[in-house]
């Protein structure tokens, strides 16, 4: 392998995904909100009626873009590769909870390198909460935790999730009567459906070919010293960055920023446990949905188990605001570092046991 | 020696390489079944100073790790 081939494929893929994110935001999404693997799904959640929040309603094209684009460039590549059987129900509770901290932040990491490309500083507080999460779930990993082994699984299994998003995107094309869409807040907030469609499809297809990962290039950095994944991350920031800077969407500070909060604990918290269950996980909310793409049906329960979360979230109060964050929220951040933790121990435990008594 | 590493999430097979490594073994193979474990795996053991040698089997691939 050329390691400078992938370096050059990371930093193309990485600008072009910048560019595409802020190009969005100018026809329309919310500011910094190129792309939010968390706020999409909320959204989609909202559309489809999983909860009732009138602002957060659109069945987004973007999300349906990534996954499909995975879904084409894994065929063309001869990558897609049904897999799946590891843990789902485990992955799909850790997802739900991902889905809480990303919620008490406002936006998933992809979001939060967004948000600090415009001068929102408190996607800097994010993003030490995030690398301490990463720690974390290392941690564990080291100490030997496991989902266990993927197996393989029909093309049925592994196509199945694209199927529904397909399905989605024919009723938002074709009978969007059946969807919701909000008429003021930020899900009333969108750049044309075809434009959003084909940048997920671009941005799918890069993610897709470069294994990008929010979580992958930090934990990599901190494994082992190797910045190469890390690379993707840092020029999505530089080139969407250069992009809000030219086009006057830059305002540094920490307040007055949109669809975002000041609460800076709970940021930090929000963003932890958004890192401690990617890593566990074994990607961040964008990877699981490019890994659906290609196949993977434990990722596919990733995203049905963030879909469920956003429907929880926005049903029981929990989600932040731009006012701040709420008393659910706070409680089901602690509560979410409390059953990964448990769930993680528990399996740490069980395999040592087995290990004694060679099984 | 031999790490079965097929089916195992990222960052897992990193992981057991990892131990492998630092454990000293100067030569041992790595049973992958995805693109990003391999490439992964194969980033992770050229930093460390390690060859490595890919092999194409029925379930994925076959990584030989020789220590420089």
């Amino acid at each position: 392998m050329n390691l400078s081939q992938e370096k050059k494929g990371l930093i193309v893929a990485g600008t072009i995904t910048g560019i595409i994110s802020v190009v969005l935001v100018l026809l329309g999404n919310p500011a910094n909100m190129g792309f939010c693997i968390a706020c999409f799904y909320r959204d989609i959640a909202g559309a489809l009626s999983l909860h009732s929040a009138a602002v957060v309603q659109y069945a987004r094209p973007e999300i349906i873009g990534l996954l499909l684009g995975s879904l084409f460039i894994s065929i063309a590549r001869k990558e897609f590769r049904p897999r799946g059987g590891s843990s789902p129900m485990i992955r799909f509770v850790i997802s739900f909870f991902v889905m809480i901290g990303a919620l008490v932040f406002l936006g998933c990491p992809f979001r939060m390198l967004l948000r600090l490309s415009g001068g929102d500083l408190n996607a800097l507080v994010a993003l030490a909460g995030f690398i301490a999460g990463i720690i974390a779930g290392v941690l564990l990993l080291n100490r030997g935790f496991t989902l266990g082994r993927s197996h393989t699984q029909s093309t049925v299994e592994g196509g199945a999730i694209s199927g529904v998003f397909f399905a989605l995107l024919l009723i938002l094309l074709f009978i969007p009567s059946l969807l919701k869409f909000s008429t003021s807040g930020p899900g009333s907030m969108r750049a044309p459906v075809i434009i959003s469609l084909a940048a997920g499809l671009i941005v799918g297809a890069l993610a897709q070919r470069n294994r990008f990962c929010m979580a992958g290039g930090i934990r990599d950095l901190f494994l082992f010293r190797d910045s190469t994944l890390l690379l993707g991350s840092i020029m999505v920031l530089v080139a969407a960055f250069i992009m809000n800077l030219v086009t006057g969407n830059f305002h540094l500070g920490f307040t007055g920023q949109s669809v975002a909060h000041t609460d800076w604990l709970w940021n930090f918290l929000g963003m932890a446990l958004v890192g401690y269950g990617s890593v566990l996980l074994g990607g961040c909310p964008l990877r699981q949905t490019i890994l659906a793409g290609e196949g993977n049906s434990d990722s596919a329960m990733s995203v049905l188990g963030m879909v469920a979360g956003a429907a929880f979230a926005h049903n029981f109060g929990l989600a932040s605001s731009a006012q701040g964050t709420t008393v659910g929220g706070r409680w089901a951040t602690i509560l979410g570092f409390v059953v990964i933790t448990t769930i993680a121990l528990v399996i740490i435990h069980t395999h040592k046991k087995e290990a004694v008594h060679g099984n | 020696m031999e790490i079965d590493a097929r089916g195992l999430s990222c960052p897992q097979p990193v992981i057991e390489t990892r131990k492998a490594i630092l454990s000293k073994v100067t030569s041992f193979s790595v049973l992958v079944d995805n693109i990003a474990a391999k490439e992964n795996v194969t980033r992770y053991a050229t930093v460390q100073h390690y060859d490595v040698v890919e092999t194409t089997t029925e379930y994925g691939w076959k990584l030989d790790l020789e220590k420089r």
